[in-house]
């Protein structure tokens, strides 16, 4: 199992060689760009095969990276059922999205750039699910926050994209601070971050239940909320859809923002022996998966529909920890991957047809023009919407309302079949408005064998990808949940109402985007999260940072160098050159002394 | 093998070599600028050399600390005051580090420097030459003189060849301004210093300012107190730890791009070096009173530093300002006092001085070419000038504490350690590691996104410049992902500080 390292140094030699050659011909930087992911693919297959023939365990130790008196975290990876899972979608879908984004970058003056930063990303991503210990982790989940910024701001003339990128990077620092102090707390308690004593320790340590440990979950849920867009850190995700969408489609959808979801499924000992921590992460997926599909609805940007529904996606994934089906969060994590990375480049697709226009509501009718984008859209909608049998997220979404109902989760489950509704109105709502209805835009498409093959794999792992049984749930506890039939039903017709509705509403006529009023307005802000972390947080302090900008400390001593200079001007006054006055002022001295010592 | 011979010979080359710049400017410019080369150069193999030598195992005894050589000659018996120099892990790395950084120094004034060239390098090298001899010294009066000695030429070099803001405070208000603030701390340290030695005289009845026969020093604990507290004053000033930090942004902006490499990358550790070496082991039990009020004051710096960075328009006083802010957690972890903390002091001190170092390299590269601090006429850089924007954007990450840089295993260290006695505290520190997000971004956009502030060619960093910035990148990356030989080679002088603190907790 030597190839393991290997996984991970392709994208990292690739991304060596990409920053170090400067002036790289285009070609060259497509090929080692997307060479080395498929490089990584391969020996992830290879290895895939071999674990699967014989599944234990494999722990690569590569170096300490530090040792103080016992802090002694390695780099070290380790391989079983879990990363093997994360890593086929890393490196499967990842070289797919590289593949395509060798034909959606082309001609542009970063192209390069664009590449050592993406194979950057996946280095630091594949630390961040092969790290064998907590700070290794941690090690690639900073580097996958500090890739994300990269490509987020990208195109960096615009000062916007420069603002987002920035507030993907800080709101996810928020987490990530967090999450090291659960690292502090754990290491404190346990004396280790190496993930496998780590679990060990902790269950002999640790009755269920207790505070501390459940401190610990929450502090490191705070990071995987960070990360993974969920409530309350959730707000830079659609902003991060400034990026050039093959990034939106690796990073916003299909990998780093499930971070969150397997760093929890993969400490879920220490989240098993507490209840409250698990609760808690339920909640957050609940929650945030009815918001995020409520603002999803009131989106005109094709890609800001397709961040809010990856934020809703991922609150499934949440709401599956939270009922302790660890293995169905995997599942649908995988099959996200597959439908979300397949919907966000068709919409590049699209999106570059129309010459980079996003809003919805300027597209139409292109359902002949863009036949290979339609039909992605419509299978890649028909799995995010759950279509029954047909669909890969079918199997994995009913995998967790299962779990949720089975558990006795009845509100999360009630929560997660109201989302199945509204997956089914704003995906198809936007599959009608942009693929029905009369053309309002004038496409051109231009196609590339490098453009369709990812699409069309894709297509194909998005209707069967349900068929793949994950390695992961080998090592994950098994939940076997009933599956009683008209609970069944209820979220199948549900679904379909989704979908019923949106052909009513926006299948037929020519639609104009309806007027931001009411709850569409609500909606469209994404409730007013934004607005009032703006108000609460951002502005009171830039506020008091300019206030001070002089520094009141050093104005105290200012004031000191005055109060000085003032002295100084007083007792120039004094030096008169008169000499009576100088004659006058030691009598009175000499008196005062002399009064002064009879006194005493 | 004895090869303390050779302490002194630190201080002396670049003394001798800084004498040399002076006398040989006659000949031409470049003789001064080669020779402080040359000067640095000698020093650095003598210390590679001399850390390739050096025993780094760990004592079994702690209980007095442990130096690889120590040098001493009489120089004034009657008070019991020699030349006595000792060189430990700790001092070894900060010498070293005020090596490399003399030659990014030297380096970088190539260009900038045109006037007095000899005289510059003079005061360059005798002000190194004072750092390197105050990271060696172990007699109290000897220490004074050197720490004194430090504070002259760097006065110069921000008096003479600063720069004068447009409408804001001249060269020379700064250089006085960083003048007073240390003269008057180290007036402060030196009565400290009279009444440790005149309290050890009337309980031993001998007069010494040897620091190792100062430890064994009785002393009441009101007299510990307000002696611990003088020291700590003098260290503070120089650290900067709030509220004595307002001479550092003015010196900082005002001084030549040499001057702000030294006073960040190097001076800055001196207060803290006096605090790990002096306050806490000559001080114990009052530094352990002390530690919770210390704490409190480097958590308020990394906060108060970090927040005034994000307001400042000119980026050297921006610069500035972070590195108020990186101090802070070195005023943590030293007084967190246990030897993950004490290891994260080290490493962020020599990372903050590479990489602040780099910053202000960069700088004043930037100030070269379109001639203003101010963040107005930046922006764009990235295009005009791609070198420049990566080296600006590397430096940058690496001030944020990235994973795989220097600054991450200090601060992640320092954090980790700290945890461990006052986990409260540690949280609010670890609220830097988002500001220093928020303040290292804004950087990045200002300078280098964003729409070009004007479309005229711009010249792109020259291979002097790569050459030099490349090294450290080097550094920073090494020291970030295998930092171990750095934490072996401080590791015996710092059991022993964690052993002389640990004493004094309650």
């Amino acid at each position: 199992m030597n190839g393991l390292p290997w996984i991970l140094a392709a994208p990292l030699f690739g991304a060596a060689a990409l920053f170090a050659w400067r002036n790289m011909p285009e070609r060259l930087a497509a090929v080692i760009g997307v060479g080395s992911l498929l490089t990584a693919a391969l020996l992830t297959a290879v290895l895939g095969v071999q674990y699967l023939s014989e599944p234990v365990p494999v722990n690569v130790s590569l170096w300490t990276w530090f040792a103080v008196d016992g802090f002694a975290p390695g780099i070290s990876l380790y391989l079983d059922g879990l990363s093997l899972t994360m890593l086929g979608v890393i490196t499967g879908v990842g070289a797919l999205i590289h593949l395509y984004a060798s034909w959606y970058m082309r001609g542009d003056p970063g192209y390069r750039r664009f590449f050592a930063y993406m194979n950057l990303f996946v280095a630091a991503m594949l630390l961040l699910v092969l790290g064998d210990n907590l700070l290794a982790l941690f090690f690639g989940w900073e580097g996958v926050g500090l890739c994300s910024y990269l490509l987020i701001g990208f195109w960096y003339r615009d000062p916007a994209n420069g603002h987002a990128a920035r507030k993907a990077f800080v709101t996810t620092r928020v987490g990530d601070t967090a999450m090291a102090v659960g690292l502090f707390l754990l290491f404190r308690e346990l004396g280790t971050l190496d993930i496998q004593p780590l679990l060990g320790e902790a269950q002999l340590r640790w009755p269920a239940g207790s505070p501390t440990l459940t401190l610990a979950c929450l502090l490191l849920l705070g990071g995987a909320v960070g990360k993974s867009a969920q409530l309350p850190l959730q707000t830079w995700l659609p902003d991060a859809m400034a990026g050039p969408t093959p990034v939106s489609a690796l990073i916003h959808a299909a990998t780093m923002v499930t971070a969150g979801v397997y760093l929890i499924a993969r400490l879920h000992p220490l989240y098993a022996l507490s209840p409250a921590a698990l609760a808690a992460v339920g909640w957050v997926g609940a929650i945030t998966l009815l918001l995020a599909g409520g603002a999803a609805l009131a989106q005109t940007d094709i890609k800001r529909i397709l961040a809010y529904s990856t934020m809703s996606q991922i609150g499934y994934m949440f709401l599956a920890l939270g009922a302790g089906a660890y293995s169905a969060a995997i599942f649908h994590l995988m099959t996200h991957a597959f439908f979300k990375a397949l919907l966000f480049m068709a919409a590049g697709s699209v999106i570059l047809a129309l010459h980079h226009e996003q809003d919805i509501f300027r597209m139409g009718g292109l359902r002949r023009k863009l036949p290979v984008a339609f039909w992605s859209f419509l299978i890649g909608s028909a799995a995010l919407a759950a279509l029954p049998y047909v669909s890969a997220g079918f199997w994995s979404k009913d995998a967790i309302l299962f779990a949720a109902w089975g558990g006795g989760h009845t509100a999360w489950w009630s929560m997660g079949v109201a989302g199945a509704l509204l997956t089914g109105l704003y995906s198809f709502r936007l599959v009608f408005i942009v693929f029905w209805g009369p053309a309002r835009s004038d496409a051109r498409p231009h196609h590339h064998w490098s453009e369709q093959a990812p699409l069309l794999i894709l297509m194909g792992l998005s209707l069967f990808g349900g068929l793949i049984s994950v390695p992961a749930a080998a090592v994950l506890p098994a939940s076997h949940p009933a599956h009683p039939l008209p609970v069944l039903l209820v979220q199948i017709v549900l679904g379909l109402a989704g979908i019923a509705l949106a052909w009513r509403w926006y299948g037929r006529q020519a639609q104009q985007p309806p007027p931001l009023r009411g709850w569409r307005r609500l909606a469209h802000a994404a409730w007013g999260f934004d607005a009032v972390y703006d108000r609460l947080l951002s502005r009171p302090w830039l506020a008091l940072a300019r206030i001070n900008r002089a520094d009141i400390i050093d104005g105290a001593y200012s004031l000191l160098v005055s109060l000085t200079q003032a002295g100084h001007l007083l007792l120039i006054r004094s030096q008169t050159g008169a000499l009576r006055r100088y004659a006058g002022g030691i009598a009175i001295g000499l008196i005062l002394l002399l009064g002064a010592s009879l006194w005493t | 093998m004895d090869l303390s011979i050779w302490l002194p010979v630190l201080v002396l080359i670049p003394l001798a070599g800084g004498a040399a710049c002076w006398w040989t400017e006659r000949l031409g410019l470049v003789w001064p600028r080669w020779i402080a080369v040359g000067s640095f150069v000698i020093d650095l193999i003598i210390m590679l050399w001399l850390w390739a030598q050096a025993d780094l195992a760990v004592s079994v005894s702690t209980a007095a600390p442990q130096f690889f050589w120590e040098f001493q000659r009489d120089w004034i018996p009657r008070f019991g005051i020699s030349l006595h120099l000792g060189l430990d892990g700790l001092g070894l790395l900060l010498i070293a580090l005020t090596i490399v950084l003399g030659l990014v120094a030297v380096l970088c004034s190539w260009r900038e420097i045109q006037q007095h060239v000899g005289f510059f390098h003079m005061n360059l090298l005798w002000n190194l030459a004072g750092v390197i001899g105050v990271f060696m010294a172990l007699d109290l009066f000897l220490f004074f003189l050197l720490w004194e000695w430090m504070l002259v030429p760097m006065y110069f070099l921000i008096a003479l060849w600063g720069h004068d803001s447009p409408g804001g405070r001249g060269r020379v208000y700064a250089a006085t301004k960083f003048f007073i603030f240390t003269q008057a701390s180290g007036l402060i340290m030196l009565a400290a210093i009279l009444g440790l030695v005149w309290l050890n005289h009337a309980s031993s009845g001998i007069w010494t300012f040897n620091y190792l026969d100062l430890l064994q020093a009785q002393l009441s604990a009101q007299a510990q107190w307000w002696l611990m507290l003088g020291f700590f004053i003098a260290f503070a000033v120089k650290l900067p730890a709030l509220p004595f930090h307002p001479w550092l942004p003015d010196a900082h902006s005002q001084a030549p791009t040499a001057g702000s490499v030294d006073l960040a990358g190097v001076l800055l550790k001196t207060g803290a070096f006096g605090l790990m070496r002096f306050s806490i082991t000559l001080f114990p039990e009052a530094s352990a009173q002390f530690a919770d009020t210390a704490m409190i004051i480097g958590i308020a710096g990394i906060i108060y530093g970090a927040s005034l960075a994000l307001s400042q328009t000119d980026i050297k006083r921006f610069v500035a300002y972070t590195s108020i802010s990186h101090m802070g957690f070195v005023l943590l972890g030293v007084y967190a006092g246990n030897l993950v903390a004490m290891q994260g002091v080290v490493i962020q001190m020599l990372a903050h001085g590479i990489s602040t170092g780099a910053l202000f390299v960069l700088c004043g590269e930037l100030y070269e070419r379109i001639h203003t601090r101010e963040f107005g006429a930046m922006g764009g850089l990235a295009t005009r000038a791609p070198r420049y924007a990566t080296a600006l954007m590397f430096f940058g990450l690496a001030s944020l504490g990235l994973p795989g840089m220097g600054n991450f295993i200090g601060e992640i260290l320092i954090l980790f350690g700290a945890f461990q006695v006052a986990p409260v505290l540690t949280v609010l520190a670890a609220s830097g590691l988002v500001l220093g997000a928020i303040y290292s971004l804004l950087l990045i956009q200002k300078t280098l996104h964003g729409k070009p502030a004007s479309d005229e060619a711009l010249e792109d960093l020259v291979p002097r410049e790569q050459g030099m910035l490349l090294v450290l990148m080097a550094l920073l990356l090494a020291m970030g992902l295998y930092p171990q030989p750095l934490l072996d080679t401080a590791e015996p002088a710092l059991r022993y500080l964690v052993h002389a603190y640990a004493g004094g907790l309650p």
